[in-house]
């Protein structure tokens, strides 16, 4: 396969989309350094399911939001395998609540880690893939940033960040190919939604046009074209993923 | 080789010119074609061979092919 021997960093591999994206990729023969903040175990288990299925990777722990840490652990990595070819910039965290009692460290917070992380690890793996005049970027925003939501103020304005990111970089990156487009997933079952009540996850889904949640699958799937040979001519989009429930 | 040989050797390899192209007076952008990113991509080049970080202010005075090598001269002799 066209991917096989290729390399890549998944943000926020540990769970979720995350390590439904290392997983999808590790199975067209891509090797994935995933990374994670807290939760080695996590991070382990992901590894573990990628060689079961016949895969490789490496778990990477790093900050996402500590610029210094982000340019160290992907400069060991281009080191020690000679190239990133690519990057998943997957790591969030969602900070909901009332917008009149948000606290400004919740919005800092958000930004450092959802947007100012997807910087941080874009701008240590951009040299190696100008030199390679090849590379792929995958930034995961949300739904939320084009269609809004309330009392998701801070988390939306970091995943609109990012597709703001996307779109400039595709522009300065695509003389050198290297391509850089956003997946915006919707409503899908991971950890981060999984403290919903019963009563608002059907109010969610009743507004999907597919009548269901998404999985992380869902997602994975779409990421993994982006990385193909397939999605060659494809840069700067945003590709929503999201049953329907905005278009 | 010199430092003005080896500073022309990375520009013919990275701006795809001609060694007779690369006199002392050629400006990357209006003699050798380079646009912005191809400078910032030869700049990195530069930084890598000769192991030294140029700044952003100190990029904006370089133009053409002299400037690098009186640039780069400068650092190594300090």
């Amino acid at each position: 396969m066209i991917t096989d021997g290729k390399i890549a960093l998944v943000t926020g591999g540990s769970r979720g989309i995350g390590r439904a994206i290392a997983v999808r990729l590790s199975e067209i023969g891509v090797f994935i350094f995933i990374n994670y903040f807290q939760d080695t175990q996590a991070a382990s288990e992901t590894l573990r399911i990628i060689r079961d299925k016949g895969g490789d990777g490496e778990i990477c722990q790093f900050d996402v939001s500590d610029f210094e840490a982000a340019q160290k652990a992907i400069k060991n990595i281009i080191d020690k395998k000679g190239r990133i070819d690519i990057l998943i910039n997957n790591a969030a965290i969602s900070n909901s609540g009332i917008f009149v009692r948000t606290r400004e460290k919740d919005w800092d917070t958000t930004i450092e880690i959802n947007l100012k992380g997807v910087f941080n690890c874009c701008r240590a793996v951009t040299k190696s893939m100008m030199k390679q005049r090849r590379g792929r970027i995958i930034n995961i925003s949300s739904v939320v940033a084009e269609g809004g939501n309330s009392g998701q103020v801070c988390y939306s304005a970091s995943k609109a960040g990012i597709i703001g990111l996307t779109k400039s970089l595709a522009k300065e990156l695509g003389p050198r190919n290297i391509c850089v487009n956003a997946v915006a997933p919707g409503f899908i079952d991971t950890d981060m939604t999984s403290s919903l009540s019963e009563e608002i996850r059907k109010k969610i889904i009743d507004q999907i046009p597919l009548s269901r949640s998404g999985t992380p699958g869902d997602v994975a799937g779409v990421v993994t074209f982006l990385v193909s040979r397939d999605a060659d001519y494809i840069t700067g989009q945003v590709i929503h993923v999201n049953g329907g429930v905005y278009m | 080789m010199t430092i003005e040989e080896q500073v022309k050797k990375i520009i013919v390899e990275q701006l795809n010119v001609t060694e007779e192209e690369c006199v002392s007076e050629a400006k990357f952008i209006d003699d050798l074609g380079a646009d912005s990113l191809d400078l910032v991509e030869l700049i990195m080049a530069m930084e890598d061979h000769f192991e030294l970080e140029i700044s952003d202010d100190e990029l904006a005075n370089i133009s053409k092919i002299q400037d690098v090598v009186d640039y780069i001269k400068a650092r190594k002799a300090a």
